[in-house]
């Protein structure tokens, strides 16, 4: 069969692959969804949630680069929790339970709805070569797609192996197909690999749980929505409920540790340390007795309940018994049982900072084939390698992200220079400006880049322009204010009588002051939008550490503008050690701030690939 | 690239000077002045030209090889008379020359790092190596090479990130098993490590004492032989001594290498009460001096106006008339090694309780880092509530330690380090 020729083709409907050709087809670029089924589109393999810690963030970046997740999770969202709340702004996450349907179904919609963009539906077995650059791939009827580039996002398919218990199954997930002759493809381009592993627990049937001796655990009264342009929750909201595991739970994994996959030794792989399987929390927290369980049902027409917390490998009948020791779920009944996956990734460091595979041309890559896990780290990348897949195949800028502007930055500069050694997954702690970098102000940071991008709706930038404006409004008539100690007391805040006077902002800067305390000083301000009061007085809380941080901020995008050239020779460094020499070859380190982060550096051997940098640019001027 | 020259060894009237050049046009430089390039590594004497013929002096010229030489590029140096008319005859001749100037303040060096030939961590040392005069300077400047504050500095860094992963735990995890409150921990571990800044700050002095070399005063009423023990202690006549009470008015300094330290000894004014305007300055001189050194030798009982400290030392003196067994004499000898080898034993003692903080910029990243932690514990006792900000203080806390050895702006590094050089080392 003969396709029209694209200018992107992506490879997989997942959270990688829509989030990549959503971002394609925003560009500009006509482009092709290939994936085996229409109906594999937006499908959640594992637990029925979206965002959290750091993930959160992840979505809502996403949203302020105009991508889909956040509007389909919110579509699709039956309890919205934003966790953390009690802490500071920087570090809450927003996160939604979601039902499946709903949210499969909102993706395909808005598939269906983007312009430029096509879904062929068919089996990619091959790429189309000329050298080292891709022009489009083979089909396993036979037909051709030719683009300009390709994205690939196809999961976990290379070398997919499916253990419960001592039983296995080649496959990627549940029912699908690994691919054999693409996966073969991908090792003739000699890119290093490794292997992991992850986990899922048994689906349960809900109406098998006796829900009424359960803990339950409601969303948010006010839910947290993930995107900008959503106003409020579509569908009806649901609590989870919770159990523990007990003493004769453990017990029974414990004897039957010898017949899970992970632990009777058929399992090569590396799983998450965050993300234990139930054996290796019974084994790893022995003195431990119980371990919580959340029951989280799959959406509101299904029965599924998902069982977060007990993921394992064990086979299908001691799944079953431990199941049934767990106070609520004493006659459940397994709808599926768990399974553990293993898989090769590719080394994310044989990428470049658009998600590039270095060695050829107009190949990108992007979500769990790199080695992360998640629907969120993938959809962030989706959306990095179908900006930059555009970018190229309509002559535009490169669209770099950086750790000083996002938690998208700080994924793949972890990932292209540093690589994996277990499942990356993202944490608000892996953002060194994390104060600034909120899940609250994505659209200050990111909708900008994408405006510029040229990636945006007609319908979000006059949102955010406007959100811009009444910011700047309020920032404006609070740091116009100029209030002696005795001023500020007269309205009941409590300052020190130091004589030194203040402005609205200064005042917010308080962690007790509220914006409601400081429209009494300037009663023009009364008419303020909660969301927009709410963002200044986030704004304020940290305005002084983000001041501090700004040092920081200039030193490292100094040193990331300081670029290293694709063909600059490390092993010519003299007084590098060799093993350092061969970590820089393998991260291939585009700047100087990439260099610094590789494993092992140290400061001499930085300021040795500074000076050469220097000598070479001194030679090329002179 | 430029060939930089510039005058390596000492300045000043000396037997011989040394004239370094290095850069592409080294050689052709030695060629223009001397009529011929020696071969390298081969020390020749040659005679030196202006550039009207006239000779400028005859002097031994060493060249060498690209990437065989201690900035790695093509280099000579111009062994000349130590005439300081001479050297600035030659310097100025060079700086004719096209391609070449004077170089900057540690050029040399940062040429000899740009090119692979020192470490970062050597090009530090270095100064101080260069700077040593004493076996106890050199022993310091080799354990910083060695890298001990680097291991110390680890160990904090160790605790304090122990400290930031119990807070993450806490922010990233709060929806799974993790304890809710880990503040009494915390506190703890920032506690302990800012105990060993302490401590480590404290010892800045002490190790400074070490480079720059301690100050001891000896200090007694006039005529009590003060000048006398200096003398012997200099082994030579530093001082004037007689037996008139208040000969000697100003300050005198010997510098000693005492058992492989540098100690600077003030000879002072006797105390006591004088009409005398020019002896009573010096006497006032001499108590202030005696108070702000490092340690005093108190000879007799009479010493009016500056108090003892600990360690200071005390003697009784004039054996020789006396017959004291237990007093020294600086005329027959008596009891001088035992001056000697107490006073060497003190600022032994004060030696070895010296920080591996020996820099003004380690210094100065250790304090930052410890008004980092200071805040971090004040935010960590409000609880929970506020680990965002408690995390952000400790982050600071570790990028300043680090920052003694780890990772910082580079540029900021080289820029403190090269200017902490002399010209041509």
């Amino acid at each position: 069969m003969k396709h029209a020729h694209y200018d992107v083709i992506v490879v997989g409907g997942g959270h990688a692959g829509s989030e990549a050709a959503h971002a394609a087809a925003r560009m500009g670029a006509r482009t092709a969804l290939v994936t085996m089924s229409r109906d594999g589109i937006g499908v959640m393999s594992c637990n029925p949630a979206i965002g959290g810690l750091g993930k959160g963030h992840l979505v809502r970046e996403i949203d302020a680069m105009d991508g889909v997740m956040g509007r389909v999770a919110d579509r699709a969202g039956i309890q919205f929790r934003l966790l953390n709340r009690r802490k500071g702004p920087a570090v809450q996450g927003p996160r939604a339970q979601a039902d499946r349907a709903l949210y499969k179904a909102a993706m395909l919609e808005e598939t269906d709805a983007r312009q430029n963009l096509d879904v062929i539906e068919g089996e990619v077995v091959d790429f189309l070569f000329a050298g080292q650059r891709a022009f489009g791939v083979a089909l396993a009827d036979g037909g051709e797609v030719r683009a300009h580039t390709v994205v690939l996002t196809t999961g976990t398919f290379l070398r997919g192996v499916i253990h419960i218990g001592d039983s296995r199954e080649v496959g990627g997930r549940m029912g699908d197909k690994a691919s054999v002759r693409l996966a073969e493809r991908i090792d003739g381009l000699n890119l290093p690999l490794g292997r992991l592993k992850t986990g899922t627990p048994p689906r349960l049937n809900g109406r098998t749980i006796d829900w009424s001796v359960l803990e339950s655990q409601p969303g948010d009264p006010e839910p947290e929505l993930f995107s900008f342009l959503s106003e409020k929750a579509e569908a009806r909201q649901i609590a989870c409920g919770i159990t523990h595991t007990n003493a004769t739970t453990h017990e029974i994994i414990r004897e039957n540790l010898s017949r899970s996959a992970m632990y009777g030794g058929h399992i090569d792989g590396v799983g998450p340390r965050y993300c234990p399987s139930i054996e290796d929390k019974v084994v790893r927290f022995a003195d431990k007795d119980s371990h919580q369980v959340f029951l989280e049902p799959e959406g509101l027409t299904t029965d599924t309940v998902y069982p977060n917390g007990i993921s394992t490998s064990l086979p299908a009948d001691v799944q079953a018994a431990y199941i049934h020791s767990i106070r609520g779920l004493e006659t459940a009944e397994i709808v599926q049982p768990g399974y553990a996956i293993e898989y090769d990734y590719v080394d994310p460091r044989a990428l470049d900072l658009r998600l590039a595979v270095s060695s050829c041309e107009n190949l990108f890559f992007a979500g769990q084939i790199n080695g992360t896990t998640g629907y969120e780290e993938a959809a962030a990348q989706g959306l990095v390698a179908g900006l930059n897949a555009a970018a190229v195949a309509l002559d535009r800028d490169p669209v770099i992200f950086s750790r000083t502007d996002s938690y998208i930055g700080v994924m793949i500069d972890d990932l292209t220079t540093r690589g994996v050694a277990e499942p990356y997954r993202m944490f608000t702690s892996r953002a060194e400006f994390r104060l600034s970098l909120r899940a609250d102000n994505a659209d200050q940071r990111l909708t900008p880049k994408a405006i510029e991008t040229g990636c945006i709706g007609e319908e979000r930038r006059i949102v955010f322009e406007d959100k811009i404006a009444k910011i700047g409004s309020v920032r404006e008539s609070l740091g116009a204010l100029s209030l002696t100690p005795k001023e500020v007391r007269a309205a009941g805040i409590e300052v020190a009588q130091d004589g030194s006077r203040r402005s609205g902002l200064d005042l917010l800067a308080f962690q007790d002051v509220r914006f409601s305390d400081v429209v009494l000083l300037e009663p023009g301000l009364s008419g303020t939008e909660p969301e927009i009061a709410r963002q200044v007085k986030n704004d304020a809380i940290y305005a002084n550490y983000i001041a501090r941080q700004m040092r920081d901020v200039e030193a490292l995008r100094r040193e990331e503008g300081t670029g290293i050239p694709s063909d600059f020779d490390f092993d010519q460094l003299q007084g590098l050690s060799n093993e350092l020499k061969g970590k820089l070859r393998a991260a291939r380190p585009e700047n100087l701030a990439q260099a610094g982060r590789v494993d092992g550096m140290t400061p001499a051997a930085l300021t040795l690939i500074l000076s050469r940098l220097r000598q070479d640019s001194r030679k090329r001027s002179a | 690239m430029d060939t930089i020259f510039a005058l390596a060894s000492a300045p000043g009237k000396a037997g011989v000077a040394v004239i370094r050049l290095s850069g592409p046009e080294a050689h052709d430089a030695v060629a223009t002045l001397c009529g011929r390039v020696p071969n390298a590594r081969r020390a020749s004497l040659l005679r030196l030209r202006d550039g009207d013929g006239t000779v400028l002096d005859d002097g031994l010229v060493l060249t060498f090889d690209d990437g065989a030489s201690f900035t790695g590029e093509r280099a000579a140096e111009l062994q000349v008379h130590g005439s300081m008319a001479t050297v600035r005859a030659v310097l100025a001749r060079l700086g004719d020359l096209p391609g070449l100037r004077q170089a900057d303040p540690g050029e040399f060096t940062r040429r000899a790092m740009e090119n692979g030939r020192l470490d970062l961590a050597q090009v530090e040392a270095l100064a101080d190596l260069i700077e040593a005069e004493t076996e106890t300077q050199r022993r310091q400047a080799q354990r910083m090479l060695d890298g001990a504050l680097g291991a110390r500095v680890e160990l904090w860094r160790a605790d304090l990130v122990r400290a930031a992963a119990l807070l993450e735990a806490v922010i990233d995890f709060a929806d799974e098993e993790v304890p809710e409150d880990v503040s009494v921990e915390v506190v703890a571990l920032i506690d302990k490590v800012a105990a060993g800044l302490d401590a480590e700050l404290a010892g800045f002095g002490a190790a400074e004492r070490v480079r720059t070399g301690f100050e001891v005063a000896i200090v007694g009423a006039p005529n009590v032989g003060k000048s006398t023990l200096l003398n012997a202690l200099a082994g030579r006549q530093a001082a004037l001594t007689s037996e008139i009470a208040g000969t000697t008015r100003d300050v005198i300094e010997v510098r000693l290498d005492l058992g492989g330290l540098a100690v600077t000894v003030l000879d002072t004014a006797g105390l006591r009460e004088t009409d005398d305007q020019v002896e009573a300055m010096g006497v006032s001189l001499a108590r202030e001096r005696a108070i702000g050194a490092d340690l005093r030798i108190f000879l007799g009982d009479d010493a009016e106006g500056v108090p003892a400290r600990d360690g200071d030392l005390s003697y009784r003196t004039k054996a020789d008339l006396t017959g004291d067994p237990a007093a020294i004499s600086a005329v027959t000898g008596q009891g001088i090694d035992r001056v000697i080898d107490e006073l060497r034993r003190a600022l032994e003692d004060r030696a070895a309780g010296a920080g591996l903080v020996t820099r003004e910029r380690h210094r100065l990243a250790l304090v930052g880092g410890r008004s980092a932690l200071s805040e971090a514990s004040a935010v960590v006792a409000h609880g929970p509530d506020l680990y965002d900000v408690a995390a952000e203080e400790l982050r600071v806390a570790i990028r300043r330690l680090e920052s003694v050895v780890g990772r910082v702006d580079v540029e900021a590094i080289l820029d403190d380090v090269f200017s902490n050089f002399c010209l041509g080392k």
